[in-house]
């Protein structure tokens, strides 16, 4: 536990450093990756109680619209309170289809998330008066309590918010993950019959994630959408959706750390990838997940631990719990 | 008087449409017990099939009339050929396994046909809407109503008849229905299985491919086609059950009727008609209209 | 004694096979009652439907004279009335002392708990000390994917037992268990229970463990309870004997 501390606090002290020594292009990249390692967290706590969510950017832009529409027509430009709101629209979004996605499992749960996820697409294509369509919105730069960061330090300044953030949320999940509810779903992956024949309600234990993770997925969207200045519908379409799946799958369901780590890599092998294979790219992550699921479960997060026993020792044991 | 004419016979031939890319995805999954993702694909890969055929067809100058059997073979070839290929070379190592597990295979299968088909047929359009111009309009008691649309009638009631013959009258048919009602006969069969899985699959694609082909004259044929029909077809074969042959056939219509009637009345709530149609039915019968009940043993 | 349990006419067909028809039993508290029958006899059904796993198409479940027929088992179980597996119902991924804490913090009311760790210190020390009583105890931290099968037996019903029932069910507790093992374990699960009164219903084949450790006992076939009585005079009564357990 004591070792937990210190590695996370190792873990952000490195953060900080890495955010404020790298060239303003790759600390932008570190930020949204750090941003959508939300969502995929949230993929991942839902995969462990068996449930894949084909649409989870219906959380990703339910906290990215929000700060849209906070910043035109509310004149929010508070960056902890746009976050707050960004979080709000996510857990309201889940406290709406939460219900109903709770009563399915398999394919049920993957095709409903996705069903959502293309009905959002719809309506905010459609109702371009208010949702600007696919132009989207344009979202000016965010104030820290009343203060504006100065235009040359913005990207700084977001970057650190955004790791602040994350790091809150990591906390947040790793005491879940520790929790009964955390043990509850796995339990349901593993044996849903005996979780009601311990008289806890496998719906009600599904609901609750689904909330957490709405939450966190909000969160996540708003901050990606700081840092981009922009949303469009693009955000909820089912490639974005399927990026999050992709990479909860690569960085493996090992640690809590797993997601942020199969994000960041994600985020830069992508911006590469863009440049020099735009029309094989949606191939290539289909292959490589193939790879994965034939050769590696357990993800990115596999090779670490085959490193870490090698030079057992001095690793942090952090796979069960963490 | 006129007007419920015309609803109900748009909403038949939506119907149809929904039809042809469900059936297909009910069958798989009743004798595999795998929900293709990629089925949307497959539909999709009929639809470039078809619309190549079809342009290449008139470049030729052949007799016109014939560009039917360009779509019907565009379909057969993409069935015969994909549907082995996919069934051999993915599904097999899957079956039996976790359903994330299939879930994420199939839908990586998914994300590499669709870029596949965009190295094979590009990112621009493809219009091959002669076949549909073909067939003019038809007076349905005073009614101009466009002919083509009651060919895909006809190819929807063909599949279905056909599919509802093999099913009743061949000895492979009967397994197949055996197995979509209790799985556990598949152990029984060993050896035979694989064959009776490949036969199914193929069967299936050659329905997703049908669909996409007779579409391919109706719309442009773009990339990104296939997840809008993955989706819908899920919806349907939900609404009637998954697995279930009958179940598709009454969902389509449900949702065609339900959709045809948003349309003419509230055009805005056109979009979400069959999710409407989805989410009463899973209200009352969260297992679908025609469901395969399965309980565990403890 | 004052009845816990009662069934009025349960009744219930799946297809053309009768699982239950019109069983009328009442349970008095504290009693230990063995069901015996041949296979298909619906001890299992009596069990499923008892505990809400499937419903009756006619007839009630009364428990303390409330109504609970049609009740969902998370309700049931909460109620008092808690039930062990045939075949074992754990999860394999996690280890045996996990399976137990979930079992021990879904009695403590926080199974919803998302903050608390899932191990604390006196749960630990409770879960433990039940492993120890069914041989568990050096298994604790193995996954129960690797427990052998008569040790996922013991851990299903010790799961059962660390919900602190009122009405403990049991589905063949001691099949998988080694012979030696089995009246070891038997003797120590019957001396918890008697000891803290819960009532006790279990499906037994071995008439061994039946004759020993039941007061009374339920003969099940085709659905139907045939005979009721304390298993001494049952067993002497040679319609039973040969008709139902297939005994010369």
């Amino acid at each position: 536990m004591k070792l937990h501390r210190l590695g996370g606090l190792i873990l952000i002290v490195l953060f900080v450093g890495l955010g404020l020594l790298l060239p303003g292009w790759s600390r932008f990249l570190l930020t949204l990756a750090l941003a959508r390692g939300l969502l995929v967290l949230g993929v991942v706590l839902l995969m462990q109680a068996g449930l894949v969510s084909f649409g989870h950017g219906l959380f990703f832009a339910a906290g990215a619209y929000a700060v849209g529409f906070a910043v035109r027509d509310l004149g929010v430009r508070d960056a902890f309170l746009v976050a707050i709101l960004g979080a709000g629209a996510g857990l309201g979004i889940a406290l709406c289809i939460g219900p109903l996605l709770a009563r399915y499992r398999g394919i049920f749960f993957a095709m409903l998330t996705l069903a959502f996820s293309m009905i959002l697409y719809g309506i905010l294509v459609k109702a371009y008066r208010i949702t600007g369509g696919t132009d989207g919105l344009r979202i000016a730069p965010p104030a820290f309590l009343g203060w504006s960061s100065p235009e040359e330090h913005l990207g700084s300044v977001l970057y650190l918010f955004t790791l602040a953030a994350t790091a809150g949320m990591v906390f947040l999940v790793f005491q879940y993950l520790r929790s009964p509810l955390g043990y509850t779903m796995r339990a349901i992956r593993d044996n849903e019959v005996r979780v009601e024949y311990l008289g806890l309600s496998v719906s009600r234990a599904l609901y609750l994630a689904i909330l957490l993770v709405g939450a966190m997925g909000g969160l996540g969207g708003a901050l990606n959408a700081m840092s981009v200045g922009h949303v469009d519908p693009n955000l909820v379409y089912w490639t974005t959706s399927g990026e999050f799946v992709f990479v909860a799958l690569l960085g493996g369901t090992g640690s809590v750390f797993a997601p942020l780590v199969g994000s960041i890599v994600f985020e830069f092998l992508r911006t590469y990838a863009y440049k020099y294979i735009p029309y094989t790219w949606q191939m290539g992550l289909g292959l490589i997940m193939l790879a994965i699921l034939g050769f590696a479960p357990g993800g990115l997060w596999t090779l670490y631990e085959l490193i870490a026993r090698r030079m057992s020792g001095w690793t942090w044991s952090w796979k069960r719990g963490a | 008087m006129e007007q419920l004419a015309i609803i109900l016979m748009d909403g038949l031939v939506y119907a149809s449409w929904l039809f042809l890319i469900s059936a297909g995805l009910t069958l798989i999954y009743g004798v595999l017990r795998i929900l293709n993702l990629a089925h949307g694909s497959l539909y999709a890969l009929g639809a470039y099939a078809a619309a190549s055929a079809v342009l290449f067809y008139f470049d030729r100058g052949l007799w016109p009339p014939g560009s039917y059997v360009a779509l019907l073979g565009a379909a057969l070839i993409i069935g015969i050929v994909a549907g082995p290929l996919i069934e051999r070379g993915l599904l097999r190592w899957i079956y039996g396994r976790d359903p994330v597990y299939q879930l994420l295979a199939t839908y990586a299968l998914f994300l590499i046909l669709e870029d596949g088909m965009k190295l094979v047929w590009g990112v621009n359009p493809y219009y091959a809407y002669r076949p549909y111009g073909l067939l003019g309009t038809v007076q349905l008691g005073g009614i101009p109503y466009p002919g083509y649309s009651i060919l895909l009638i006809g190819v929807a009631l063909l599949a279905g008849g056909g599919l509802s013959l093999f099913i009743r009258f061949t000895r492979i048919g009967r397994l197949v229905v055996a197995i979509i009602h209790d799985p556990e006969i598949s152990v029984a069969l060993g050896a035979n299985v694989s064959r009776l899985f490949l036969l199914t699959f193929t069967l299936g694609t050659i329905l997703a491919a049908l669909g996409g082909a007779f579409t391919a004259p109706m719309i442009s044929v773009v990339p990104g086609l296939s997840v809008e029909v993955i989706v819908l077809a899920f919806a349907v074969v939900v609404i009637g059950g998954l697995g279930s042959l009958e179940g598709s056939v009454i969902g389509a219509l449900l949702v065609g009727v339900v959709r045809s009637l948003m349309v003419h009345r509230i055009p805005e709530l056109e979009l979400f008609a069959i999710y409407l149609v989805m989410a009463l039915v899973l209200l009352f019968r969260p297992q679908g209209l025609f469901a395969i009940e399965e309980v565990r043993r403890v | 004694m004052d009845v816990v349990l009662e069934t009025r006419g349960l009744t219930r067909t799946f297809g053309r096979v009768v699982a239950a028809e019109d069983v009328n039993v009442q349970i008095r508290s504290g009693e230990r009652v063995g069901l015996v029958g041949p296979n298909g006899a619906g001890k299992t059904t009596f069990l499923n439907l008892i505990t809400g796993y499937i419903r009756p198409d006619r007839g009630r479940i009364l428990y303390r004279g409330t109504d609970i027929t049609g009740l969902p088992p998370r309700t049931i179980t909460r109620m008092g009335i808690v039930r062990s597996f045939q075949i074992p119902q754990l999860y394999p991924g996690l280890t045996v002392l996990e399976n137990m804490l979930l079992a021990i913090a879904a009695r403590s009311g926080r199974g919803m708990d998302f903050w608390n760790p899932l191990r604390r210190e006196h749960e630990v020390a409770e879960a433990m000390e039940l492993l120890a009583a069914f041989n568990l105890a050096d298994h604790a931290e193995r996954p129960v994917g690797e427990l052998p099968e008569g040790g996922r037996k013991l851990l299903d019903v010790a799961m059962a037992l660390a919900l602190r029932p009122a009405v403990l069910l049991m589905d063949e507790p001691t099949s998988g268990v080694s012979t030696r093992d089995k009246f070891e374990v038997m003797e120590v699960l019957m001396e918890v229970l008697r000891r803290s009164g819960v009532t006790t219903l279990f499906v037994e084949h071995d008439m061994e463990v039946v004759y020993r450790y039941a007061e009374r006992v339920l003969v099940f076939h085709s659905g139907r309870v045939v005979a009721d009585g304390d298993p001494q005079t049952l067993f002497a009564d040679a319609a039973v004997r040969r008709a139902v357990l297939g005994w010369e």
